[in-house]
């Protein structure tokens, strides 16, 4: 049973459809990469995913449920988390907003609360900084407790609005790699720019671009050719394979683009 | 210098005052806090002139002036956060007009008014010297009524202030609480009238929250420690006032100028 179903979903915010008869169905434990140019509709998919905008054609089911009922279990990470870095907050309390409300006392956290954002921390190993104030921290360390307070509602799913943005190249393998390991217990669903890397982590990529074309990319070697010794792809190739309308790569079992020149 | 300042804390309108500046200072600290870190400073200037009109109003009608600068303000505070609902973008636009439109209704009900030959300047800038009993009751009610709210409410204050957008994800009532820190905003902003007066409110909201924000960890000492060093910069600025005989606002914002001026200098924090 696919944990996100989407079905014929089309969706404008003024007349114009930012997206087009959508198919898209996410299995459990899925790596999904969401890719695709600006102003291509990725983060409106991401939107109505979570329930922030409704869908007046279509339909789309997160396990299950309508979106905004599965809320309590999608883990969220959205975009630009280094606004706002002046604020006076240590970084347990930002792990701590990520609880669903459930009993909580009078005043203050409860110790499980506690207990739980701790682990959350400890996940994404920062557990030595929940005293900190978020502002001193770098950019890639300040991703990753926004990841944890993702984790902190213990999701199912947990989706990623260009998580690597703003981070240098080794903060963002070492983001991947937690995705990766995290990815054992979870769906992940990420959209991103840099599709050379994230393509390296996912299982399967999602083109948007008003409409979506699907593949699945588990299989790295059979489905890209790399550049020398390294697993590196060549972006531009990737870009057009991918938004092809017709994608060949995805019936034909000897993928034209996996030989090597 | 202690022997006047023992004779001086004879008069009842000293010991007055001396609540009021203390009882207003916390307030002003705590929601400041609030204020500062959900960048509604300008909004909060804007409530604050725009209860100049209840102001107006109380004075034409014959109400108690507390009573109608309340109701204005509070009434000020729901139509901001009704229109920037929608359209938040235009939010300074709003803003600007109820200013300046608050301002122009007090200034017209005052000139209605038969026979009364109101200060202006004791509303603008202050007039500690006059606090009543009553006052000061109110006062000590909405500074209890604030503590009770940040402390019960933190975390859904918190999460509002610091990302709305994932608040409103986990099922916190943004609008709810947006709206509750705009009213109480404004009845801080009515209180703060006495002391400080309306036009040098938003210095006292604005200057010992910057202080406490770098020397704090969290929201929540930030509050109480704003409220702390605007008490301070109250009384030193209450004491020259009455040494010099000086304006008690002005006195009170120009200590707290420079002490910010002082307290930046000496850490080299960066503005």
């Amino acid at each position: 049973m696919p944990v996100i179903e989407i079905h014929n979903l089309t969706f404008g915010y003024e007349k114009q459809p930012v997206l087009e008869n959508i198919e898209l169905n996410v299995e459990e434990k899925d790596f999904l990469a969401i890719i695709g140019p600006n102003g291509g509709g990725k983060s409106t998919l991401l939107k109505l995913i979570l329930g922030i905008h409704d869908s007046k054609k279509g339909t789309i089911k997160v396990l299950e449920k309508k979106p905004k009922q599965s809320l309590t279990q999608i883990g969220y990470v959205p975009q630009n988390t280094n606004v706002n870095t002046d604020f006076p907050i240590k970084v347990i309390e930002v792990v701590m907003m990520g609880h669903v409300d459930g009993k909580r006392p009078l005043f203050g956290y409860g110790k499980d609360e506690m207990l739980c954002a701790m682990g959350a921390l400890k996940q994404v190993s920062m557990a030595d900084f929940a005293q900190t104030k978020i502002g001193s921290l770098s950019g890639g360390q300040r991703q990753r407790v926004m990841i944890a307070r993702a984790l902190c509602a213990h999701p199912r799913i947990l989706i990623l609005d260009e998580p690597t943005s703003s981070i240098d190249i080794t903060g963002q393998r070492e983001i991947y790699e937690l995705l990766r390991a995290l990815n054992k217990h979870m769906t992940i669903i990420v959209v991103s720019h840099d599709i050379s890397v994230i393509l390296e982590y996912a299982t399967k990529a999602a083109h948007v671009n008003r409409t979506l074309s699907f593949h699945d990319i588990s299989d790295k070697h059979s489905t890209f050719h790399t550049h020398g010794n390294k697993e590196h792809f060549c972006e531009i190739e990737l870009l057009q394979m991918l938004g092809a309308q017709n994608c060949d790569t995805c019936e034909d079992e000897s993928p034209k683009w996996s030989l090597k020149p | 210098m202690i022997e006047s300042i023992i004779e001086a804390l004879q008069f009842e309108f000293i010991q007055h005052a001396l609540l009021a500046g203390i009882l207003v200072s916390f307030a002003a600290g705590i929601i400041g806090s609030l204020i500062v870190v959900n960048r509604m400073v300008f909004l909060a200037g804007g409530i604050a002139h725009t209860s100049y009109g209840g102001i107006g109003l109380a004075v034409y009608f014959g109400l108690p002036i507390f009573l109608g600068a309340s109701l204005f303000a509070v009434g000020a505070a729901l139509l901001i956060a009704a229109l920037t609902l929608k359209k938040r973008h235009r939010m300074d636009t709003f803003i600007g007009l109820i200013w300046a439109v608050g301002m122009a209704i007090g200034v017209i009900f005052v000139d209605l008014t038969p026979g009364y030959n109101v200060d202006l300047m004791s509303y603008l800038f202050g007039s500690i010297l006059a606090v009543s009993t009553q006052d000061l009751y109110f006062m000590a009610v909405l500074l209890v009524l604030i503590v009770a709210i940040v402390t019960l409410r933190y975390r859904d204050i918190l999460a509002v202030s610091y990302d709305s957008e994932y608040a409103s994800l986990r099922g916190v009532n943004v609008q709810f609480f947006y709206t509750l820190i705009l009213v109480l905003s404004a009845l801080t902003v009515v209180i703060a009238i006495k002391v400080v007066g309306l036009i040098l409110v938003i210095a006292m909201l604005t200057i010992p929250v910057y202080i406490a924000e770098k020397l704090s960890k969290s929201l929540f000492s930030m509050m109480f420690l704003s409220g702390a060093i605007a008490t301070l910069f109250t009384l030193i600025g209450l004491w020259l006032s009455y040494t010099y005989d000086l304006t008690s606002g002005a006195s009170i914002i120009m200590v707290s100028a420079i002490s910010l001026g002082l307290f930046l200098l000496f850490t080299h924090k960066k503005i």
